[in-house]
């Protein structure tokens, strides 16, 4: 038995020590860097750190204005860009799966690009595009006399600019994953809906979308946990800017941990971030099988 | 009136495969039909024109007075069971058969009084709540039945209903679905049925007549019966039968007393004057004579019945426990032999100098090049 034990650990250890050095001490030390004040002095002088108990964790909740600002911002990117990028992949892998729509090849590449592009290349291109004096956007737009807002420096839009953005890059993967689902659904079970008399929209609500809900569920919670780690975008649209109207949870943390140095801090916005994630998804798994 | 016409009814695919060359084809009112024939044959194709699944190329459909070229399949009074059942997964039993009911806009009380009739029926009331993946394959086929049941269809269309289930399930269910179109016809239900099979076994036992279909045109339409004692061609002769008929080119050599066919070298049957009478033109050129499994009995290794009895080796003895198959050659020419004698238990694999009596009143003539039965026309 012991034998088999040393060669278990042995043949475990690469994937033990990578997951130990990359998940489990970081996870660690953040749960434990929450409890405690800890600053860039802390680097040098591990003596400064000073454990606090759960003083981050109530001033996140009752008392940080920005972090309050920050969830709001990714709460209305989620609630908006993840209904749209759901209905918006589908409705596209509907429309290439089609037997109307020629090249559909081409159409895949092209929706699947935004998604192996680099994200910061990506955004930085966008920032050009949507430069309220100079962008290729508002000169369009001027073309037929509309005068474009500032996109990103406008208080207003520029929340709906980041979910333009995320709404976006997400289309692609997604809509690869419903032409998936879709070529599953078997043509005779459409057409058994096509003899009871069922319109095309009927099979399509009835028939159709209800056998990708497995499909669905995935997607929405890739998506959801995606989007409330929202980070490169505004980070790299916006700064977070205006008036930290595009904030999100995770720059709130990057801030927090690399502009202010407080680790702790940031540490257990980390962990809140954490259990919201963790909340939400089981909510929507278990409304999925309540669901069905 | 629920009877379908088919008049010239082809099939081309864009690519110029023409699948249905021009079929006509009458099916009366209340009758079973089956289509069957090889894989390719086009008899899915065809039911699935008839359903609307498909579209014609040319021709007209009629279900009753109806040309129904140009309805959606849900204005031709169809409904239709498929293959893989095609139930929808996410339904229970219940939704399933009260889904097409539900589109309909039926009341309520009227869709749960046709759905608990069916299920009654079809003896699966107590599955109404279950979902399908919770089913069994036979039982799931009974839903998809009932599905198509409470739609009181003008025709039910019926597209290899049995291929999935293992063979028992598939004997029950062919008797099911047979008392099922009597009891439909009983209750003053019109019930034409049109039934899709592959399998010969199905197509003789449930249909009042059979289609039988090849590359996309009609082989012969008639009565179980009549397809197999008298097939019109050569193809019929083959696919209809279990063992299939012995088919092989033989020589028409015309005697004093009649004709003679010559299978091989000093091998020939003397045709019985019934069956001579055809071939009085066909004096020295090559024929297909087609003689079934259970025409050829053993006799005793001595009868020298002249122009009827043949000697050949054995070359495997099928042993299928009430009867057994004996495949045997003629100078070269294999051959099968059906029968229920017990001389053939002592047969052995090798033997040689058994003889065989051709029951050649039985026996089918085809011209090679028409390949059409000589004796039908």
């Amino acid at each position: 038995m012991k034998t088999n034990l040393r060669s278990l650990l042995f043949f475990l250890s690469p994937a033990l020590i990578l997951l130990s050095v990359f998940l489990l001490i970081p996870i660690g030390a953040a749960v434990y860097m929450s409890f405690n004040k800890i600053g860039v002095e802390a680097l040098i002088d591990p003596q400064t750190i000073s454990f606090v108990g759960i003083t981050n964790y109530t001033q996140i909740i009752f008392h940080d204005e920005l972090f309050r600002k920050a969830l709001l911002n990714t709460v209305i990117v989620l609630v908006i860009a993840m209904p749209l990028t759901v209905a918006l992949s589908l409705s596209l892998a509907v429309l290439i799966n089609s037997k109307l729509t020629k090249f559909s090849s081409l159409f895949r590449v092209g929706f699947y690009l935004p998604a192996i592009s680099n994200t910061i290349a990506v955004a930085l291109v966008w920032k050009w595009l949507l430069n309220g004096d100079y962008g290729l956007i508002n000169y369009l737009l001027s073309l037929v006399g509309i005068n474009g807002p500032q996109w990103l420096t406008n208080e207003h839009t520029a929340i709906f600019t980041i979910i333009m953005l995320v709404v976006w890059k997400g289309i692609g993967p997604n809509t690869i994953l419903y032409m998936a689902a879709l070529s599953s659904v078997p043509d005779s079970v459409k057409e058994a809906a096509e003899i009871d008399g069922a319109s095309a929209w009927q099979r399509f609500i009835k028939i159709t979308v209800p056998m990708l809900a497995p499909t669905t569920t995935y997607i929405s919670i890739m998506l959801l946990i995606g989007y409330l780690q929202l980070f490169e975008e505004p980070f790299m649209l916006t700064g977070g800017g205006p008036v930290n109207s595009t904030t999100s949870i995770v720059m709130l943390i990057y801030n927090e941990a690399f502009k202010y140095f407080n680790f702790g801090y940031a540490s257990a916005i980390s962990m809140v971030l954490f259990f919201i994630i963790f909340a939400v998804s089981l909510i929507r798994i278990k409304l999925t099988k309540l669901g069905s | 009136m629920a009877t379908v016409e088919l008049k010239q009814v082809t099939k081309e695919y864009p690519n110029g495969y023409k699948a249905v060359h021009g079929i006509d084809l009458q099916i009366r009112d209340g009758e079973f039909m089956v289509f069957v024939g090889p894989s390719g044959c086009a008899k899915s194709t065809t039911l699935r024109m008839i359903a609307g699944l498909e579209e014609i190329s040319g021709g007209e459909i009629y279900i009753g007075n109806r040309m129904i070229n140009n309805l959606p399949p849900k204005d031709r009074g169809i409904a239709m069971v498929f293959q893989n059942y095609a139930l929808y997964p996410h339904m229970s039993v219940y939704e399933n058969m009260a889904f097409g009911l539900k589109v309909a806009k039926l009341p309520k009380a009227e869709i749960d009084k046709r759905v608990r009739e069916a299920a009654e029926k079809l003896e699966i009331t107590e599955l109404l709540h279950k979902k399908p993946k919770e089913m069994s394959g036979g039982q799931r086929q009974r839903v998809a039945v009932g599905r198509a049941i409470v739609r009181k269809p003008d025709v039910f269309l019926f597209d290899e209903p049995l291929s999935n289930l293992d063979a028992k399930l598939r004997v029950s269910m062919r008797i099911r679905i047979t008392q099922l179109h009597k009891e439909l016809q009983a209750a003053g239900q019109t019930a034409t049925m049109i039934y899709v099979t592959h399998d010969q076994v199905e197509a003789m036992t449930m249909g009042d007549r059979i289609c039988i279909l090849n590359y996309g045109k009609i082989m012969q339409v008639d009565t179980p019966l009549n397809v197999y004692n008298y097939p019109q061609n050569k193809f019929v002769a083959g696919f209809i039968g279990s063992p299939a008929m012995n088919l092989i080119q033989v020589r028409v050599i015309k005697t004093n007393g009649g004709v003679n066919l010559r299978l091989a070298d000093e091998l020939e049957l003397t045709l019985p004057p019934a069956k001579a009478q055809y071939l009085l033109d066909y004096d020295g050129k090559t024929i297909w004579f087609g003689i079934r499994p259970e025409h050829i009995s053993l006799v005793n290794a001595d009868d020298n019945t002249t122009g009827s009895t043949i000697h050949g080796a054995v070359e495997i003895v099928e042993q299928m426990g009430n009867e057994s198959y004996i495949h045997f050659s003629l100078n070269g020419v294999s051959l099968v032999a059906r029968t229920a004698q017990f001389g053939s238990q002592t047969l052995q694999q090798g033997q040689d100098r058994v003889a065989f009596r051709f029951l050649l009143e039985h026996c089918h003539l085809f011209d090679l090049d028409t390949e059409e039965n000589i004796g039908l026309k």
